[in-house]
């Protein structure tokens, strides 16, 4: 598995480059894609196979995990190596092949029942770890697979066939959640605006360790217009690196930071030019973006940043891990090290 | 002049508090017994709580070890001596001793207080009631600590190696050398010069008080027992089991990936591989048991030999995910450590109770072979025997364990790595057009390509499948060729299996004893009382319980009685009843202790009685 060929850098550093170029037609498997008409799955499908021949990677070394959902579908659909799991599990078998094999590059695909319910303790560990993949979790605030029952993400108050009398249960904030655990790389896109992934899928695939992109989806036969209070002019909050934080039509909203240290929302006139806050995703301290996050109205929805929110560099678990362990030329010398263990210390002749 | 008798075997139980260092004393005997050429087998025994209260019974820490000039199978049922570090471990232990055993107490702590807290109302060295065991009770604490005086330690530090003083005297009485015992010393406290000085004084001055004091009467020489040439260390299950994965995965020339999640008693596992990292052995200590083998199972999906260790409880919830390598067809080996359940149960002690669920705890039809090890060394042929399957024909493989084959410790020969088989990966590495992820080949086995191979991406998953494409399907008739692919792919496993033999010395015994992984020890030892008794005893061993071995059937009609002795409530008589329809007896005992070999031995000899008076 030694590489002789030229490979990528950051993120993907260690896999190896394909020869000639590739297309979007490359990455498609032929699989007939079997999501429902409409479903917010299939724009993030055509993104994704977009961008895989940006990366320059080859379709063998490319490799698409996933658990238990719609979404997770997902692999059968992409020209590369996929293994479709089970129920909330991608990230700890995504572990595995990571650690094992650095010339791959290693994508999960999951969802909100699927990262935060079922394998909600596999999700925060990795990003913990920092273990190199690029998680990509499709939240579409419900249980579709199933047949619509409310989500970790789905609303409070949310009547579904779960929940006739309304959920009483509080929704994940994702992004906060990544945050939370230590993420180094945390975003959010929509399935509905093919730049802003493109653009996300790309960082999040640069940078080495866990990514971690929310993606809002829509759901059209269980909840369906789950993100439509997002479009009002004032719903989405775009976070640029470096740039200040205004949005609402003219961008004439802004983002400022009170004595006290937390985020208000405000008219940039009220706010002032000078007093905007400017977005830094690339700060050691993780508390402003767990402040931005904190700007998502996680039951209404009628407010949510996207965009990176955070994009920092830590210590990646895999690579260390790797830099702990023997490597031999050949296999004798391997075999020798095995021979030297099973003697150990305290033998005798009889 | 002290008198030097030999005898052919001996068994030995230290102990003490937890913290009076009982398992590294016996570990240390062990080892300098292994020198000295005798077979051995040994039991630790130690309580689930890491500190409990000082000088309670519950905090009794023990460690037994059965010597002798012939080959042994069991730890001893009866301990012929008996080293008592306090009052509890007297009060713990005494009742199994031999009758006219020895004891050797440590006197410091026998005092009133003490005495009463472990329930002496007076103490058993000033009256009788020890009158029918030799009995040397010496204030070793008080002399270890004058041994190390020297060396400036703290009261507390010198009171310590009381344990030190304690083996050199032993290694004294049986006749042993303490020069591997002192160069142990010497590299474990290398970097600690007044510690390592202060044993090696007290590990001197106990073998010197025995020497020069007379003190006691006999010492004792025990023959070296007849061994295959070769190079020869002592070895634990646990260390055994880690070891076969080693072995395994370098005679399939795969890198091994370990993901475990530390459980008792299988946490040894883990370390060892985690210290391993000089074979190339790669270790992860997930988040949880799940993540443990899905992680494991990412790794074989990516190209090594994925593993996982655990017991019980982690087996119940590595359940889902061994589901999962059963259809997506990958290797994996698991590593099950078993102790007695259910629940956290006795998490230190040992049984044989997870045989049901290593054969039927998935749901689905979701075959899985099934190894059981028999000793201590076996964990390492039973371990690499499964790697060979596992990667042969693309499997999850069980390994069961126990708690006393994995803590328990016997001579091993280290063998040569290419006197082990090769595993033959079979990997396709081509893309001439053809690859078809669930061809199968005469094995059953499907076509394996790993992530990385040019031409050959694919995808696999739980869900079921179209034969040889591997393609999603709900089809009824490709569901039920794929189960039957799956179950006839594990029954096959036979052609690997060797035929049980059986042991039957007068060629005419009407009564079959049939063991099963770890009650191999007490059922050899237990059949050699019955013999030298003149009854009639034929013996056969299971290693492998799925596939069972292709002549078992033929070998149980043949004996009037079939006897299975276990630790559970019958759980492979059950499987021999369904499978053959023989009337197989059960002979159960779950008392978190290897089988009794005398006990075993009394009631073979009753039913052989029976069946004679027939």
């Amino acid at each position: 598995m030694t590489a002789t060929v030229p490979t990528a850098l950051g993120g993907l550093s260690g896999v190896p480059l394909a020869l000639n170029p590739l297309t979007r037609k490359d990455f498609t498997s032929p699989a007939d894609v079997r999501w429902c008409p409409g479903c917010g799955d299939y724009p993030v499908l055509a993104a994704f196979q977009g961008v895989m021949p940006d990366l320059g990677i080859r379709n063998e070394n490319l490799v698409v995990i996933s658990g238990i959902g719609c979404s997770s579908r997902f692999p059968y659909y992409v020209e590369s190596y996929g293994f479709h799991s089970i129920h909330g599990r991608a990230p700890a078998i995504a572990s595995g092949v990571a650690m094992s094999r650095p010339d791959l590059a290693v994508f999960v695909i999951t969802g909100d029942g699927d990262a935060l319910s079922i394998g909600g303790n596999h999700l925060i560990h990795a990003i913990r770890r920092n273990i190199n993949m690029t998680i990509l979790l499709f939240n579409n605030r419900i249980y579709g697979l199933t047949k619509g029952q409310y989500s970790p993400t789905s609303e409070q108050g949310k009547v579904t066939k779960s929940s006739p009398m309304g959920s009483v249960d509080h929704p994940f904030n994702p992004v906060a959640l990544a945050l939370g655990a230590g993420g180094t790389f945390v975003a959010r896109t929509l399935d509905s605006n093919r730049a802003h992934f493109t653009e996300v899928l790309k960082a999040a695939a640069a940078h080495r360790g866990t990514s971690l992109v929310e993606i809002y989806q829509n759901c059209v036969i269980f909840n369906d217009g789950a993100y439509d209070p997002l479009k009002a002019a004032d719903g989405m909050i775009k976070l640029v690196h470096g740039q200040p934080i205004t949005y609402g039509a003219d961008n004439a909203m802004g983002v400022t930071r009170l004595a006290d240290g937390s985020l208000a929302t405000a008219p940039v006139a009220e706010i002032g030019e000078a007093n905007l806050l400017v977005h830094d995703a690339h700060a050691d301290n993780p508390q402003l973006a767990f402040a931005l996050a904190q700007l998502t109205e996680s039951n209404s929805l009628e407010r949510a940043p996207i965009g990176i929110f955070r994009d920092v560099e830590r210590p990646v678990y895999d690579d260390m891990a790797r830099a702990q362990i023997a490597t031999f030329d050949d296999e004798s010398a391997k075999l020798t090290a095995v021979s030297k263990l099973l003697k150990g210390g305290d033998t005798w002749q009889q | 002049m002290t008198q030097v008798s030999t005898i052919d075997h001996v068994v030995i139980r230290f102990s003490g508090d937890s913290g009076d260092g009982m398992q590294l004393t016996g570990d240390r005997f062990t080892q300098d017994t292994a020198i000295a050429g005798n077979d051995f087998v040994t039991l630790p025994d130690y309580p689930a709580e890491i500190r409990a209260p000082a000088g309670t019974v519950a905090g009794v820490s023990s460690f037994q070890v059965h010597f002798a000039e012939y080959d042994v199978h069991t730890p001893g049922d009866h301990p012929d001596v008996l080293v008592a570090m306090n009052p509890a471990a007297l009060k713990a232990n005494i009742d199994t001793l031999t009758v006219g055993g020895i004891v050797i107490v440590d006197t410091a702590d026998f005092n009133p207080r003490a005495l009463t807290r472990v329930g002496y109302d007076e103490n058993p060295l000033e009256n009788d009631s020890l009158s029918k065991y030799q009995v040397y009770a010496f204030d070793l604490t008080a002399a270890a600590t004058a041994a190390v005086e020297p060396y400036g330690l703290s009261r507390k530090d010198a009171a310590r190696t009381k344990n030190m003083y304690a083996l050199g005297l032993l290694n004294w009485m049986y006749s042993r050398s303490i020069e591997g015992s002192i160069a142990f010393l010497n590299r474990k406290f290398a970097k600690r010069p007044e510690i390592r000085d202060a044993n090696i004084a007290a590990l001197t001055a106990g073998y010197n008080f025995g020497e020069t004091s007379e003190a006691i009467a006999v010492r004792y020489e025990v023959a070296s027992a007849p061994a295959t040439t070769g190079t020869y260390r002592q070895i634990t299950g646990n260390r055994a089991a880690a070891y076969g994965l080693v072995a395994g995965a370098a005679r399939a020339d795969l890198p091994l990936y370990l993901g475990a999640y530390p459980i008792t008693p299988a946490t040894e596992i883990l370390q060892y591989l985690a210290s391993a990292k000089s074979a190339g052995v790669m270790t992860y200590q997930a988040e949880d048991e799940i993540a443990a083998v899905g992680a494991a199972l990412g790794a074989s999906f990516a190209g090594c030999l994925g593993a996982t260790s655990t017991s019980g409880p982690g087996l119940a919830l590595k359940a889902e995910t061994l589901g999962l390598a059963v259809i997506s067809e990958l290797p994996l080996v698991v590593i099950d450590v078993q102790r007695g359940g259910p629940s956290t149960g006795l998490p230190t002690k040992t049984e044989q109770s997870d045989l049901n669920i290593a054969m039927f705890g998935r749901h689905g039809e979701s075959p899985m072979p099934v190894i059981a090890a028999q000793s201590p060394s076996d964990c390492f042929a039973a371990t690499f025997e499964a790697c060979k399957v596992a990667v042969e024909y693309r499997t999850p493989v069980l390994v069961l364990t126990d708690g006393y084959l994995g803590n328990g410790a016997e001579p091993w020969r280290v063998p040569e790595l290419d006197e082990l088989p090769k595993i033959e990966t079979n990997l396709t590495t081509e893309a001439d057009g053809t690859y078809l992820p669930y061809a199968r080949d005469e094995k059953g086995a499907r076509a394996w390509a790993i992530p990385g191979t040019p031409g050959l991406t694919h995808r696999i998953g739980g869900l079921e499948k179209a034969p040889d494409t591997g393609a999603v399907s709900y089809d009824a008739d490709h569901h039920e060729i794929q189960v039957l692919a799956r179950a006839a792919k594990v029954a096959g496993i036979v052609s690997e299996v060797p035929d049980v033999v059986v042991d039957d010395p007068s060629g005419d015994a009407k009564v079959l004893v049939l063991g099963w992984g770890s009650t191999f020890g007490p059922v050899q030892a237990a059949a050699r009382y019955v013999r030298n008794s003149g009854r009639k005893l034929a013996t056969a061993h299971l290693r492998w319980i799925n596939p069972l071995p292709a002549n078992l059937g033929e070998v149980l009609a043949a004996y009037d009685r079939v006897i299975v002795p276990e630790m559970n409530l019958g759980q492979l008589a059950m499987l021999l009843r369904s499978t053959y329809l023989i009337n197989v007896e059960s002979y159960t005992k779950v008392r978190g202790m290897p089988l009794r070999q005398s006990e075993l031995a009394d009631d073979l000899n009753a039913i052989i009685d029976e069946e004679a008076a027939k």
